[in-house]
């Protein structure tokens, strides 16, 4: 079985992100850029599967500017087999990368898709849900527990209540959560490895994929700073403001 | 505690890329492998195994100091997982040969990633510093088995190394040490000895964390009617593990080497620090008879010129823990000054709320110091780590010739001027600074050893005052001028930094007229006795240069740098020319006017 693992490349976790002065977007320029966290868990996720035997390669996906292969050297470094880079350069909504990589999967077969639950750029949390339905395939979303079993995957998911765990019959999309695994990071020699390790270079048009946004920012801003707080004298003035000023109870 | 503290990104990028063209190096076939997107993840990978194993356990391991008992000596467990993770990433490995099991990355690279882990927690730092020259040394001069035996575990991070040189009666000078080793055989291992005597001082003499020790240990093989030879031409080189190995004759066996006490120290204390008996004979008897068992690396009596290339590569690799305490010092400063409000501007109304100390003037002269100081002891030490690249994989003859005289600068500028920028941050943290609740004082603690080990900084200065100067009759040092020239030339063009060029300019004059004469009559300038005064004028000569040289390549790379990394430079650059350039005179002043008085002073006086 293979897995196909799409990984994305965003302002790393660290960076404190900032606002452009125009309110056109966040900058970008000199920020240290990185994998997206959750596309961190997905790429661990597919190589504990490979060790374990469950799956036979591993196929790193990115799509984005030609830095995007950065990247998926990344993924290499960390153990995936080849990676695919869909050069695209400007922003690409859910729902193009979703098409895309419909047509990834119809080129390479895979039998899971372990994808990030959302990116930290956009916070969009679609695109594994779009691909899902593009497919027709079953979806374990928020996955903090894969198990692969015969001709399927028992998915465990995060849900506001608790626990839930879905029995999906294959080939199957999953989405991570955070405590599904603790990615490993790629050692000095494995990062060498990757070097050899092929990238195929692809564009949107290779699968047919019209990549022009269907959304319009308006404007992008600075989160309202925090205001002073005030004291209050007793638990009845607490109330009071709580339900008058705040109209929260 | 995030891990930009450790080294902020773009400083490293700038002085590896923009600066120092370090991707070049991939022209040198030796270095193939190397181009900027390795370099990147490489300094990611060193980012996260600093940041998650050796940050977390700094206050911890100065707290917890190793213990000794009957088993020998215990570090803090938190060490010996974070050099498992050091390991485990390759990272013992990166400089080596692949014909060794390294990845072949040439020096430059291998510094910058070992910053990190300076920053982060020098005192766990220190044992893959040592274990790695000690392996260098081993791939260098060992013959096919004990490079096998000893420095490919190294490699891979399962043994540790050590250097033992220093003696407790014999510490700078080693022409004086009375460890002997005589001849016992030959084995798998190669010729052996059997070594007798205490050497003090050793790093990593003994701990819990590796699978064995390899100890480099200096000793004087007797010569006729068992007399040691005087001086240090008797002395030899000798590999002797903690556990003897394979293919020798007593592989298994506990060596006669003992753990005879702790040292117990200001900082850097999560390095243990040892006395060690060599053949003492009592508790460990290889083979049935005792002394420790050892095997000769190199010819007999090459050996402190062999464990020169082991001590030079560990004078770069102080000037670089120098500089990385003091890089850290200044980012933590920076951080406290932009918090802590005190004070309002002149002219303000009471009402006023206070402002953060950052904008005060004064403040800002120690900041400036400070950053003076500690990114311009990054840029000297990756500075020689490049010529050393050169040098060594390219051939480059002047680059060997300018990396020997700047070595002794590199490792005293850093260590004396990255100390004084680790006592600047406990001043600008005020009374916090010089409480335990904070990383200052520790820092300051820590670097507080760098001017004394690997050489004291007047040893220092007497290898550069003596060898790189008197008897190199300047040749190294007129080809530095032209060098320093060149910049100089390229700052007249420019519109902010030709003041700064022309300031250094009259420094360059006034150390080149100085040199000249020193050459010329080493006696009349009484040049040994004021050679700590040489280094410093030098060394401030070389700071002020490579900042100008920076502050021109940041200018010249405006369009894609961050716009407050090339002001820093530049604003850095007319900071050092104004400020520091013109102490020059007063430390070369003595030689004209009192060169004999240190020499006249008598030692009743004090």
């Amino acid at each position: 079985m293979k897995i196909l693992v799409p990984v994305k490349r965003v302002v790393d976790y660290n960076v404190k992100v900032r606002v452009k002065s125009d309110g056109s977007g966040v900058e970008l320029a000199n920020v240290k850029m990185s994998m997206n966290p959750f596309d961190e868990i997905a790429v661990e996720e597919a190589l504990r599967l490979k060790e374990a035997g469950k799956a036979t390669e591993v196929i790193a996906v990115s799509i984005g500017p030609a830095q995007a292969s950065e990247t998926l050297r990344t993924a290499l470094a960390m153990g995936a087999d080849r990676g695919i880079l869909v050069k695209v350069d400007g922003v690409v909504e859910p729902l193009a990368v979703a098409k895309i990589l419909k047509g990834v999967v119809g080129e390479e077969a895979p039998g899971l898709v372990i994808l990030g639950k959302q990116a930290i750029d956009d916070d969009c949390n679609q695109t594994g849900q779009m691909l899902a339905a593009l497919l027709g395939w079953p979806q374990g979303t928020f996955a903090s527990k894969v198990v692969v079993e015969d001709g399927g995957v028992a998915v465990t998911r995060e849900i506001d209540g608790g626990l839930q765990t879905v029995k999906l019959n294959g080939p199957a999309i999953v989405t991570t959560d955070l405590r599904l695994n603790e990615p490993r990071y790629a050692s000095l020699p494995n990062i060498m490895k990757a070097k050899k390790k092929p990238i195929a270079e692809k564009t949107p048009a290779d699968y047919g994929v019209d990549v022009a946004p269907r959304l319009t920012v308006l404007s992008t801003a600075e989160p309202a700073g925090r205001k002073a707080g005030v004291k209050v004298g007793s638990v009845a003035e607490l109330v009071a403001k709580l339900k008058d000023e705040a109209g929260v109870i | 505690m995030t891990s930009a503290t450790l080294i902020r990104r773009a400083d490293l990028d700038f002085l590896l890329l923009d600066w120092l063209g370090a991707d070049r190096l991939a022209e040198v076939p030796r270095f193939s492998d190397i181009n900027r997107e390795t370099l990147t993840a490489l300094l990611d990978l060193s980012e996260t195994v600093a940041s998650r194993h050796f940050l977390p356990h700094y206050k911890t391991a100065d707290m917890e100091e190793p213990t000794l008992d009957e088993g020998g000596v215990h570090i803090l467990p938190e060490i010996g997982v974070a050099l498992s993770a050091y390991a485990e990433a390759g990272l013992f490995g990166q400089s080596f040969a692949h014909e060794h099991g390294g990845m072949q990355l040439p020096l430059t690279v291998a510094a910058a990633s070992f910053a990190h882990f300076l920053a982060a927690n020098i005192a766990t730092a220190a044992y893959p510093m040592l274990t790695v020259a000690n392996a260098r040394l081993l791939t260098t001069f060992g013959g096919e088995a004990l490079i096998d035996a000893l420095a490919r575990p190294q490699i891979e991070g399962r043994y540790f190394g050590t250097m033992c040189l220093s003696e407790p009666q014999a510490g700078s000078s080693l022409a004086d040490i009375t460890t002997r080793a005589v001849v016992d055989g030959e084995d798998g291992l190669g010729r052996r000895y059997r070594l007798t005597g205490n050497k003090m001082w050793i790093s990593g003499g003994d701990q819990d964390a590796s699978e064995n020790i390899c100890h480099l240990v200096l000793a004087k093989i007797p010569g006729e009617g068992e007399k040691l030879v005087p001086g240090t031409t008797g002395i030899s080189l000798f590999a002797v593990p903690k556990t003897l190995v394979v293919p020798g004759d007593f592989a298994g066996e506990r060596n006669d080497v003992v753990v005879a006490g702790l040292n117990h120290k200001m900082g850097y204390r999560g390095t243990a620090n040892c006395l060690l008996n060599f053949g003492e004979g009592q508790r460990h008897r290889p083979g049935g008879a005792s002394g420790a068992v050892g095997y000769l690396v190199g010819a007999p009596g090459h050996g402190l010129a062999i464990m020169f290339m082991m001590m030079n590569e560990a004078r770069l690799q102080v000037g670089l823990g120098a500089a990385m305490l003091a890089y850290r010092s200044h980012r933590l400063s920076v951080a406290y000054a932009g918090e802590r409000a005190q004070g309002r501007p002149r002219g303000a109304t009471p009402d006023m709320r206070p402002i953060p100390i950052i904008a005060h003037a004064d403040v800002k002269r120690m900041l400036l110091a400070q950053k003076a100081y500690a990114e311009g002891s990054l840029a000297l030490v990756l500075y020689c780590f490049h010529l050393a690249d050169l040098a060594e994989a390219a051939d480059d003859l002047e680059a060997r010739q300018l990396l020997d005289l700047l070595t002794p600068v590199a490792k005293t500028w850093s260590s004396e001027w990255g100390l004084a920028a680790s006592d600047i941050a406990i001043q600008i943290h005020g009374g916090y600074g010089y409480t335990r609740d904070f990383d200052v004082e520790q820092l300051y603690r820590d670097n507080r050893l760098n001017p004394i080990h690997e050489g004291t900084t007047g040893i220092q200065a007497i290898d550069f005052v003596g060898r790189k100067l008197i008897r190199d009759k300047g040749e190294a040092f007129t080809l530095l001028l032209s060098r320093i020239d060149a910049t100089i030339a390229r700052a007249a063009a420019s519109a902010v930094l030709a003041e700064p060029g022309r300031v250094l300019n009259m420094a360059r004059g006034a150390v080149a007229d100085m040199a000249q004469t020193l050459v010329a009559d080493p006696t009349g300038t009484g040049a040994l006795d004021n050679a700590t005064a040489v280094l410093s004028a030098f060394g401030h000569l070389v700071a002020g240069w490579l900042w100008l040289d920076q502050a021109l390549a940041a200018e010249a790379a405006r369009d894609r740098l961050p716009a407050s990394l090339v002001d820093g430079k530049v604003a850095t650059a007319r900071y050092f020319a104004a400020y520091e350039l013109p102490k020059i005179p007063g430390w070369l002043s003595p030689l004209r006017a009192a060169p004999h008085l240190l020499s006249e002073v008598r030692a009743e006086l004090f």
